[in-house]
């Protein structure tokens, strides 16, 4: 037998997922692109921005001699500035995300992707670079790297044993770049210490986007009950779950301060999205951070 | 027994399980309900964190109580609870079951035959054999395996009767051959005679065990007849409680049908042996009357048949001579009133007010001529089965009627002017009367010596003479005479209804003699006297269960023997008949009482066990299981996970099958009432339903198409369900074999129709019949409309506003083309005016249209629009259906619009296009 019918099937398997997250995702970044400009800055780039006087040291060859002679002052064009950044993005896929409570909220994972996916368009449409932290998918710049990047999302690449909770991926981080870390963040909490710092170091700034499941912020649970973690490996037995209630709050509280601490002294921003909400709100907070003047 | 209950246990020692209930307590008590297991990342912040309540969260006591209980009802259920249990010891040896088999078991005869198999079961296992008997129909003793006797329990009815004395002797008598037995008595619970020496021969061969139950016998008494009431008296043979019962009077209706006449409370005063109570029934329903019966009891019993001792003739007395007012004990009619009042109605007047009353008897007493008329409604009378009793006397002997010709309301040519013997003037001595003639009604009453007879009229010697006497005395001259006219006869009496000519009005032979005749409706006090001689032929005899069997094929009944009135296996209570008489012959005799059977104190007796040993664990079993179930949707609730989904589905389970129906119903009417529908009458049959629906589907169709009727999907239309009064028309085939509509269906078809709804009558048959009752749908349609309020019809005229209402059509073919329909008639006084094409006709719509053109089949088309059923042939054919259609939409013009075209505004118009 050939491999062939595996092979298709796998395909269309595929690609009947592509078009739902891409269409999606589309969607989503469609939302966001109406009314947003450019840099606002003059720099590098095709689009004119601005005349302005012409100054001490500016070249001869700037002079927009057409716009000078309409007056008696001379004047320089200026073109927007389009400097390329590159943003790397790091979406936790391990099991931990595929939490959904209900049976109409989406998994975070599918959130994740998602966000990352629309954001990805967003940023590659104003002509910036996009790939994945690591080494897998760098930084690209045009349409082809939006398919990537979804087949990248969508790929299963179950193999061998995941740990129930992701750890951020640090690697190979260009220096300077922006960078976007989405996951639920309920890991051990050194290793999203090491990669903040490790990406401050190279200059890197960013936007952590925390997403919870409702039940995981209200922790609706009552009576004699076995807490395990997607994958099995860790587990709580209690009588009372009600009586957790409090605790846990406090301890998710904790956890946030100290994700928000740790984000504020590498300069990063931390943002917090619940799958009970729309994805919009949080694919704007994640645009408009990375518009942030760096 | 446990506790006073009737419920024992086959493994008791299961129940020693019960000690460990509280054991299981305490254990259910310490063991919280299991944990949920939940995926939950958010499992790492909950690490280390330590419940602040150590101790465990307990089951709610009742769910504990839930789960005892369904223990508790598995043990008990597994310690095989029995109720009613036999704790008999297993006897050995031969048994005998003996039944009264009477018509006082018949009631509860299925308990009594539960009883008896249960005994032959219990028989069989101990390997006994058994004998099954009947007291009223005892055979020799035949012990046989109690399967064997199974088998034949199904033949084993009750009687109509009870054994008596001499048949319980004989029955004992023949005990003496058997063996060494036990006894098992299913006694009815009425006393008998006899009884106590056939138990003592039963005890002589071994134990005996009686059963009855404890609830008695029950009888109505054959009806009396006192001050023109019916007396209905109903005795019981247990008296401690108070109790009502119902007696119902069954008759035919005058279509033949069995119907309750009337019915009768009878109530048992507590301690009251019988009950009384009287009716009231005009005479033609009293004709009518067969058999009085105790509802709700099945039992010969409880039947009393009516025979002629209910019915009062009535019986017309004419004189001739009253011209000797003040004498009245020498009135020719005294002693004929005497003897009839008390058990005739009489009715007195001129022959020609008498004679349309119809009365069972005429007598005419002296009277000799009649006039031409009155004799020829007379013989009519006579023919039609009337009995005409005449007496002589003085007139007649004097007049010259049926000298030289027999008169036809004489039976016999009389000489002139009669005799007397015995007188002043004459010689002889006074005569008294022969024994009767074997061959005359008479036969078997005594003549007592002192009726003599001293002047008579004296028949003319014929050749007819000597089978015409039926009476006659001792020198064998004829004293009464008859001949038969007709149906009815004519009976001659040779002396006068006083005693001027002889002392047979004083004496007792007069009324018996009259009775013989059934000019008396009488019972009574002589009935031996009265049936001496008699012979009676069963007519309809009862089964014990009162029901009414041909009995054609019995042998006649002696009188001397039904005037015992005793029921036995030779005089099955029912009716007998001798010629013109009928006879009932009732279970109980008037004077018998039904008394509650005594038996010694030696001898157990129990009731009837109705359900004999109930094993009740598959009961405590099931009860265990819906405990359980109870306890998973409790246990759920406990713990939290009985929510959302799961509690809507048990809640739409609940609830959705309740609310469904009206919805439809509702939708579907008020679909009915937004749009035009055209309906049919379901008539039950699949085919003519469909094709029906189908025709009506084609008819609306085309109404769409042509005209600006635009009806709905068309309907079916249950007469007994369905309101009528959203379908202006319907059309309704006939079949043979459709059920009538119930009564308040006739009130809605006959509301409708006055409400201007239009019927469209179909019978289907005109390639065959005509119209009337010809074919069997024309007979079924005369039959449904009998009930309906329907004009006078005519013949479908020419000037019908029918034929023009949208086409102008002279003929109405369906698949059929009949000329045959039929409209309601034409006011009388329509007239044509001149030069106008049709008469000014009535308004309004014709309530039916009545034909046999199968216009349904014609219309019919499938849901695609292809007709169903061929029409004639070729060109013709297609013509034909053209014009059934254009009938089809003229007759819902007409429903819809009335005489509309009738208008004499569109007359100009139509003599246009008719082309005049």
């Amino acid at each position: 037998m050939s491999a062939a019918p595996y092979l298709r099937s796998q395909a269309e398997a595929e690609a009947a997922s592509l078009p739902p997250l891409l269409a999606h995702a589309e969607h989503l970044a469609g939302t966001v692109l109406l009314g947003e400009h450019g840099r606002r800055r003059a720099g590098m780039g095709d689009d004119f921005w601005q005349y302005r006087p012409v100054q001490p040291g500016d070249s001869l060859r700037h002079i927009d001699w057409r716009r000078s002679a309409k007056s008696d002052a001379q004047f320089v064009r200026q073109r927007e500035w389009q400097v390329a950044q590159s943003v790397m993005m790091w979406v936790d896929t391990a099991p931990s995300m595929l939490f959904a409570s209900e049976k109409d909220t989406p998994q975070k994972a599918d959130r994740a992707r998602l966000l990352a996916l629309a954001l990805a368009i967003l940023l590659i449409r104003s002509g910036e670079r996009v790939g994945l932290t690591g080494t897998e998918l760098p930084p690209r710049r045009g349409e082809l790297q939006i398919m990537r990047l979804a087949e990248v999302f969508l790929r299963n690449d179950a193999d061998g044993e995941i740990p129930d909770y992701g750890t951020p991926e640090s690697r190979a981080m260009l220096p300077h770049a922006r960078a976007v870390f989405i996951s639920d963040f309920m890991g051990d909490f050194e290793t999203v210490q090491m990669a903040l710092t490790k990406a401050a170091d190279r200059g890197v700034m960013g936007a952590c986007l925390q997403i919870l499941d409702p039940a995981e912020e209200d922790f609706p649970y009552k009576g004699r009950a076995v807490f395990e973690s997607m994958g099995g490996s860790v587990s709580h037995d209690t009588k009372k779950a009600d009586d957790l209630k409090v605790r846990y709050l406090e301890r998710l509280a904790e956890r946030q301060a100290a994700l928000k601490d740790l984000c504020r002294t590498t300069g990063w921003l931390y943002g917090h999205h619940s799958t009970g909400q729309s994805a919009q709100s949080a694919l704007l907070w994640l645009h408009q951070a990375l518009e942030r003047r760096a | 027994m446990i506790f006073g209950l009737p419920i024992g246990f086959t493994a008791p020692w299961v129940l020693v399980a019960l000690i460990a209930l509280p054991v299981l307590w305490l254990i259910l008590r310490a063991i919280p309900p299991a944990p949920i297991r939940r995926r939950f990342p958010g499992v790492v912040l909950l690490l280390g964190l330590t419940d602040e309540d150590t101790v465990t969260d307990r089951t709610p006591w009742w769910l504990l109580l839930l789960r005892m209980l369904a223990v508790a009802a598995v043990i008990v259920g597994l310690a095989g609870p029995i109720l009613n249990p036999q704790t008999r010891e297993a006897g050995s040896g031969p048994l005998l079951i003996l039944m009264d088999g009477s018509w006082a078991s018949a009631p509860d005869w299925d308990a009594r035959r539960d009883m008896v198999t249960a005994l032959l079961d219990e028989a069989a296992r101990d390997g006994r054999v058994t004998a099954v008997q009947r007291l009223s129909a005892p055979e020799p003793l035949l012990f046989l395996q109690a399967d064997a006797w199974k088998s034949r329990m199904a033949g084993v009815v009750p009687m109509a009767w009870a054994a008596d004395a001499a048949v319980m002797a004989a029955f004992a008598e023949t005990l003496d051959a058997a063996d060494e037995f036990d006894t098992v008595w299913l006694s009815d619970g009425v006393t008998r005679e006899g009884r106590e020496d056939l138990l003592a021969a039963l005890q002589d061969k071994g134990a005996v065990r009686v059963v009855q139950t404890g609830r008695g016998a029950m009888a109505l008494m054959p009806p009396g007849y006192e001050d023109g009431k019916l007396v209905m008296t109903a005795q019981r043979s247990e008296v401690v409680l108070a109790q009502e019962v119902t007696a119902l009077a069954i008759g035919t209706d005058p279509g033949g049908a069995e119907q309750v006449l009337a019915s009768l409370p009878l109530v048992f005063e507590a301690g009251a042996q019988s009950s009384e109570n009287a009716l009231v029934l005009p005479s033609e329903l009293r004709a009518r009357l067969t058999r009085f019966e105790i509802a709700g009891v099945r039992s010969a019993g409880a039947v009393a048949l009516s025979d002629d001792s209910l019915r009062r003739r009535e019986v017309a007395l004419i004189a001739g001579r009253e011209d000797r007012e003040g004498l009245q004990l020498l009135s020719p009619l005294h002693y004929l009133r005497q003897a009839l009042v008390p058990t005739a109605d009489v009715i007195e007047g001129a022959l020609t007010d008498i004679l349309p009353a119809n009365p069972d008897v005429i007598v005419l007493a002296d009277v000799a001529v009649l006039s031409e008329g009155e004799t020829a409604a007379m013989i009519d009378w006579l023919e039609n089965g009337g009995l005409l009793l005449r007496f002589a006397g003085p007139r007649l002997a004097a007049s010259e009627i049926s000298r030289t010709e027999e008169d036809p309301l004489l039976p016999v040519r009389l000489r002139a002017g009669g005799r007397s013997v015995g007188g002043a003037m004459s010689w002889g001595e006074p005569k008294s009367l022969a024994p009767f003639d074997v061959e005359s009604p008479f036969y078997g009453l005594a003549v007592p010596d002192e009726v003599t007879v001293t002047a008579q009229v004296m028949a003319q010697p014929d050749p007819t003479l000597a089978e015409r006497v039926i009476a006659s005395l001792s020198d064998g001259t004829p004293l009464v005479t008859r001949k038969a006219v007709g149906q009815g006869q004519v009976v001659l009496m040779h002396v006068t209804a006083n005693a001027e000519w002889s002392g047979l009005p004083l004496s007792g032979l007069f009324v018996q003699m009259l009775d013989r005749l059934a000019v008396l409706s009488a019972v009574g006090e002589e009935a031996e006297a009265r049936l001496a001689g008699t012979i009676w032929q069963p007519l309809k005899v009862m089964d014990g269960f009162g029901r009414l069997q041909d009995a054609q094929t019995l042998p006649g009944v002696s009188g001397e023997v039904l005037a015992e009135g005793r029921a036995g296996p030779d005089v099955r209570p029912g009716l007998y008949r001798a010629g013109e008489q009928v006879l009932a012959v009732h279970v109980l005799d008037a004077e018998a009482e039904l008394a509650p059977a005594t038996w010694p104190v030696s001898v157990p007796v129990e009731g009837l066990r109705g359900a004999v040993s109930t094993d009740l664990s598959g009961y405590f079993l099931a009860a265990a299981l819906v405990i359980l179930a109870l306890d998973v949707v409790a246990s759920l609730f406990v713990s939290g996970r009985l929510w959302g989904a799961r509690v809507a589905v048990i809640a739409l389970a609940l609830m959705v099958p309740a609310s469904e129906g009206f919805a439809q119903e509702a939708a579907l009417t008020s679909a009915h009432t937004r749009e035009m529908v055209l309906g049919h009458v379901r008539t039950g049959n699949r085919e003519v339903d469909d094709i029906a629906l189908a025709g009506l589907r084609g008819l609306s169709n085309v109404l769409y198409f042509r005209t600006s009727v635009e009806p709905e999907d068309p309907v079916t239309v249950d007469l007994e369900t369905d309101e009528l009064a959203f379908y202006p028309f319907l059309y309704w085939p006939i079949t043979p074999d459709q059920p009538s509509p119930s009564r308040e269906a006739y009130a809605k078809l006959n509301a409708y129709l006055r409400s201007g709804g239009m019927i469209l009558f179909d019978t289907r048959d005109s390639d065959v019949a005509r119209f009337g009752a010809s074919s069997p749908t024309g007979r079924k349609l005369q039959k449904l409309a009998a009930g309906l309020d329907i004009p006078p019809l005519d013949p479908l005229p020419e000037d019908h506003v029918l034929t023009r209402t949208f086409y102008l059509l002279q003929d109405f073919p369906g698949r059929y083309m009949s000329r045959d329909v039929w409209v309601e008639a034409a006011p009388a006084d329509a007239e044509k005016i001149e030069g106008m094409p049709f008469r000014n006709l009535n308004d309004g719509v014709t309530p039916v249209v009545i034909g046999g053109n199968d216009w349904g089949a014609a219309w019919a088309v499938d849901t695609r629009g292809n007709t169903l059923f061929p029409v004639g042939r070729g060109r013709a054919g297609e013509r034909q259906r053209e014009l059934a259609y254009r009938f089809g939409i003229n007759l819902i013009m007409h429903v819809l619009t009335g005489n509309y075209k009738s208008d004499q505004v569109h007359v100009p118009a139509l003599l246009d296009r008719l082309g005049q």
